[in-house]
């Protein structure tokens, strides 16, 4: 299954939750925030979405701004 | 730091500088541009981040040991859904309801839209964020901003980066003169300390800069020069500035001093 993280296409080899999915990437949940499909989702609901073929992924983490 | 005597969003500052955290040098530099500059509150952004990246957390680690108010920013948005998606997501990685709304209309001068930040930030009061609404000088939209539930507006002196200073005082002014209670910040397009200054002889509340410390050939002596500045500025203003005049007025008092005529003489050759 292939999942658009940041733009970049990612294969999954099987279904998982969104938590494992961002744990097997090597993510530390602690300092970035989600977006699955456009909607925020909040650190407590990683384990309940489930991730679908063609699902994206915006996963962001702090950085200097203006 | 100063003793705390500003009162914004809910939290008492002891400087009126709100400083931006992007385009130093290297990140000591940034620390050391902050600390000179004694800003209580700094902008931070987000950034998609690659799972071998770790340049996030090593930036916002050292943010934190700062122990200044984070004021993160939607930069980038175009559109109120992204607006509000990454306000969320700010909310959560920075631990604070205060948000810096920004949804551009233009890329060339990256101008706020207007229609799309009034929607935004209607929404963004309703979710319960502190919305710093970065907005024009347009008086209307100031006007909808603040129905919409926000009770701080950041109109731009002029484009982002640009350092041209205020480039529409009359609509600053305005703005001042007709929302008194409202929490005023100009952000954007301030260049030189001077500007600042104006912008709090003015009687706005506060200035936010980080082009003009972050590209300034010395951040670090430019940082403390903006704190120093944006201090001098709410000081004059609240000293109240003499008026101006035409015409010359001695200051050192005439009668009696040697030669003194009661009169105004024409020059003699």
């Amino acid at each position: 299954m292939i999942i658009e993280v940041n733009g970049e296409k990612k294969q999954l080899d099987q279904q998982q939750v969104l938590a494992e999915a961002i744990t097997h990437w090597g993510y530390e949940c602690a300092l970035i925030a989600v977006a699955h499909n456009d909607e925020f989702v909040p650190r407590s609901r990683y384990t309940a979405i489930q991730l679908q073929d063609g699902d994206r992924l915006e996963i962001v983490a702090p950085m200097q701004g203006g | 730091m100063t003793a705390p005597n500003w009162e914004i969003g809910g939290r008492a500052l002891g400087s009126r500088l709100l400083l931006g955290t992007a385009r130093y040098p290297s990140l000591a530099v940034l620390q050391q541009a902050i600390h000179a500059s004694g800003a209580a509150i700094v902008t931070v952004s987000l950034r998609r981040e690659s799972a071998s990246g770790r340049a996030g957390s090593q930036f916002w680690r050292t943010i934190k040991e700062l122990g200044v108010q984070v004021l993160p920013n939607t930069a980038g948005c175009k559109t109120v859904k992204e607006a509000v998606t990454t306000a969320e997501m700010a909310r959560e990685v920075f631990e604070t309801p205060w948000l810096k709304l920004e949804v551009i209309g233009d890329d060339y001068t990256l101008q706020p839209h207007p229609f799309l930040l009034v929607e935004a930030a209607e929404e963004l009061c309703r979710r319960g964020f502190e919305v710093f609404p970065y907005t024009t000088e347009d008086l209307v939209v100031a006007e909808r901003l603040i129905q919409a539930g926000c009770k701080i507006l950041m109109p731009w002196g002029a484009p982002i980066g640009s350092g041209q200073g205020l480039n529409n005082p009359y609509a600053l002014r305005t703005l001042r003169a007709r929302y008194p209670e409202i929490s005023l910040i100009v952000d954007a397009g301030i260049g030189k300390p001077s500007h600042a200054i104006q912008a709090m002889e003015m009687g706005y509340d506060g200035v936010l800069v980080n082009t003009a410390v972050a590209r300034a050939t010395d951040p670090v002596q430019m940082g403390r020069a903006f704190g120093l500045a944006v201090a001098a500025g709410r000081l004059a203003y609240l000293a109240g500035a003499m008026l101006t005049q035409e015409m010359a007025e001695p200051s050192t008092p005439v009668t009696g001093t040697p030669f003194w005529h009661s009169a105004p003489q024409e020059p003699t050759k």
